[in-house]
């Protein structure tokens, strides 16, 4: 993954943008899968559509699309990535970072019943705010805090109380 | 005078001190949410849904209507002060508004902004109220095959018209068409592309879809190009105008409300288009009058007109949207989505069947657009501060909500790995420059499509015949076909580098 993703870098130089080749292989896939997926439908008597013939339809155009993209990329064309308030696109691509963030999403995800809302939430923001790069993680510790616990009893005013995990009885 | 008596007992019920507590939760919540950067309206009402939950459908709507407008309301705010439109809407915006901020003038293009929204908004929202009804009227009539057609029609505009590259739009279009897909089948009840998961048989809502792509994608995408450098804001006291800035305000503010109105209500429209054509209007006259120097240095019209031909659009984007039940864009697929989970059809029959929340929709959009001027005016510097808030801790805030959304509709762990899941797909879609409307209404109308067209074919016994058989589906057809077909024949006639220049040069 070194290549770059600036458009404007690379507009110039007729360069192939490699990963688009993994895009396309990927929505082939799921055109493909979704085409297997719908062969094992059942058609009903008396029903002259059914539920197949969406998803073929659908499949069918993903797999053209892949393939339409497959030769896009081959003829040089280069995906022009999204730009916006934060996002400086003339470095190259932190994937420390979304990595890490990914890993926090997925602990999050693990922990969260066992810990309950209150105590993991509060790790996500802690966490994520240290992935970013914050160097002031009591402080964040402390925002995360109030910010679950305080989004714990909004949701339990509203008569949805989220799981409390480790804290029940004491929230 | 029917419509004005309707719209009169709407803001009767719309107008206890209760509800209009709700509507100003909405307004400062939308602004709030709609200011800090890389938030858009989408995003917003997507992030926000959740605090609805314990709430009645008429309470919600008021609030929604609140955080639509207020959301739109932040997001010139952003471009304004920090020269960096979050969304495309707010480009043309940025030009004018932020020279005039470097200026010195940041006050009056927040003021010529909020009151223009305002004056946008209102007129919209009429419209939206005198034009929905009769629209409605005629399409009880519409039949299955042209509300098939109407609907491709609708996501072949999106996908090619839109954006750099109509390959791209289509991609996206399947990608949302393909999520619409997992789930049971509608009338036989079988499993589709669920892979066996339990969790998977009531298809993925919307909401998870929108949150996970929006905002897990986007904090996930800044954080791999994440800018170190601090950015620079520019301060601003209490917005006002003065005698020679409303001289020149109302005409952009009138001219782009009319520009707005026509192409948010027509799928595809959208706010871009509409935007920067009112900033060539304005540049054009302003050329004519002799004093077309100021433009490019922080001339007042060029935020006048495009900042009401953004809110004009955004009201009417109801239109289709109550007449129909047909979102035309991602924010108005998830005021469907929230709608659905009330119970509420949406689509030709709801102004008949539901009257009464119609109506106060419509009051309390008015009502959330006055409120929206009445606070915002004095708070606008709070809000430019928000503009200040650390990047790491603003970014871990926006996957704190959206967790928080995501969970709390079934406390089920696995919303979170689905709302990761698409987070990813939006990192990915980011990357590759796949535009996000096309998926998010693939999502929304693929199923709504998939009932049509067999309901359609069904009628004919299986015959394919049975989707042309109404005059307004074949010309929906031959609509498709021009815009499929037109762009490859105009690029024989010019070659595409001198065909884009102006939009280009503005840029």
């Amino acid at each position: 993954m070194s290549e770059s993703v600036s458009d404007t870098a690379t507009r110039q130089a007729p360069s192939v943008d490699k990963s688009q080749y993994l895009l396309a292989a990927a929505l082939f896939a799921v055109g493909v899968y979704t085409i297997v997926d719908a062969r094992g439908l059942n058609v009903g008597f008396g029903d002259p559509v059914g539920p197949r013939v969406f998803p073929y339809l659908i499949g069918a155009g993903m797999i053209v699309l892949a393939v339409l993209l497959a030769i896009a990329t081959a003829r040089g064309d280069v995906a022009q990535a999204e730009a916006g308030e934060d996002i400086d696109l003339t470095t190259p691509p932190d994937w420390l970072t979304v990595g890490k963030l990914v890993g926090i999403l997925v602990l999050n995800l693990l922990l969260v019943n066992f810990l309950g809302w209150a105590i993991s939430g509060a790790l996500l923001f802690a966490g994520s705010a240290w992935a970013l790069g914050s160097r002031t993680p009591l402080r964040d510790v402390l925002v995360g805090a109030v910010l679950a616990v305080g989004g714990w009893y909004f949701f339990y005013a509203l008569g949805v109380p989220l799981t409390p995990g480790i804290l029940d009885g004491i929230l | 005078m029917d419509t004005l008596n309707l719209l009169a007992d709407g803001l009767q019920s719309a107008f206890t001190l209760e509800n209009l507590a709700y509507a100003a939760i909405g307004v400062l919540l939308g602004t709030f949410v709609g200011v800090l950067p890389g938030i858009g309206p989408a995003m917003a009402v997507a992030l926000l849904l959740p605090i609805t939950y314990g709430l009645d459908v008429t309470q919600s709507m008021i609030i929604f209507a609140g955080i639509y407008y207020g959301g739109m309301y932040g997001g010139s705010t952003t471009s304004i002060l920090l020269n960096t439109p979050g969304e495309s809407a707010s480009v043309m915006t940025a030009i004018e508004g932020n020279k005039m901020a470097k200026r010195g003038r940041a006050a009056q293009a927040l003021a010529t902004a909020a009151i223009g929204s305002f004056i946008a908004g209102t007129i919209g929202t009429l419209l939206v109220a005198f034009f929905t009804p009769t629209l409605a009227n005629q399409a009880v009539k519409i039949g299955a095959p042209s509300y098939f057609a109407i609907m491709l029609l609708a996501m072949v505009l999106v996908s090619s018209v839109l954006g750099a590259s109509r390959l791209r739009g289509f991609i996206g279009l399947f990608m949302g068409l393909t999520i619409g897909l997992v789930g049971l089948d509608l009338s036989t009840g079988q499993a589709r592309l669920t892979g066996g998961s339990l969790e998977l048989a009531d298809g993925i809502g919307i909401v998870v879809v929108a949150v996970g792509v929006f905002a897990v994608g986007e904090a996930l995408w800044t954080a791999a190009h994440l800018r170190r450098m601090p950015v620079d804001v520019i301060p601003v006291g209490r917005p006002f105008m003065g005698r020679d800035d409303w001289r020149r305000s109302w005409g952009p503010w009138l001219r782009g409300t009319a520009l707005g109105f026509p192409f948010g209500a027509v799928p595809a429209g959208g706010a871009e288009t509409p935007t920067f054509l009112s900033y060539i209007t304005e540049r054009k006259l302003a050329g004519r009058r002799g004093d077309s120097d100021e433009f490019g240095q922080g001339a007042i019209e060029g935020v006048a007109g495009p900042e009401a031909a953004n809110n004009a659009s955004a009201a009417g984007m109801f239109v289709p949207l109550l007449a129909l039940g047909l979102p035309v864009t991602a924010t108005a697929s998830i005021l469907l989505a929230a709608l659905t989970s009330y119970g509420i059809v949406p689509g030709p029959t709801l102004m008949t069947d539901q009257p009464d929340l119609v109506w106060t929709l419509l009051a309390s959009l008015l009502i959330g657009n006055t409120l929206l001027l009445v606070i915002n005016l004095p708070l606008a510097p709070l809000w430019a501060r928000l503009l200040r808030i650390p990047r790491p801790q603003l970014y871990a805030g926006i996957l704190f909500f959206a967790s928080l959304g995501a969970y709390s509709v079934n406390q089920d762990p696995f919303d979170l790995a689905l709302l990761l899941a698409f987070g990813l797909l939006g990192f990915a879609i980011r990357r590759f420059g796949i535009p996000v409307l096309p998926l998010i209404l693939g999502v929304i109308l693929g199923p709504l499509m998939e009932v049509k067209l067999r309901e359609a074919l069904d009628l004919s016994g299986g015959e394919i015949s049975g989707l042309f058989n109404e005059p307004l589906a074949i010309l929906c057809y031959l609509l498709i076909v021009v815009v499929l077909v037109a762009p490859a024949v105009l690029r024989r006639f010019r070659t595409p580098d001198e065909a884009i220049p102006e939009k280009e040069a503005v840029r």
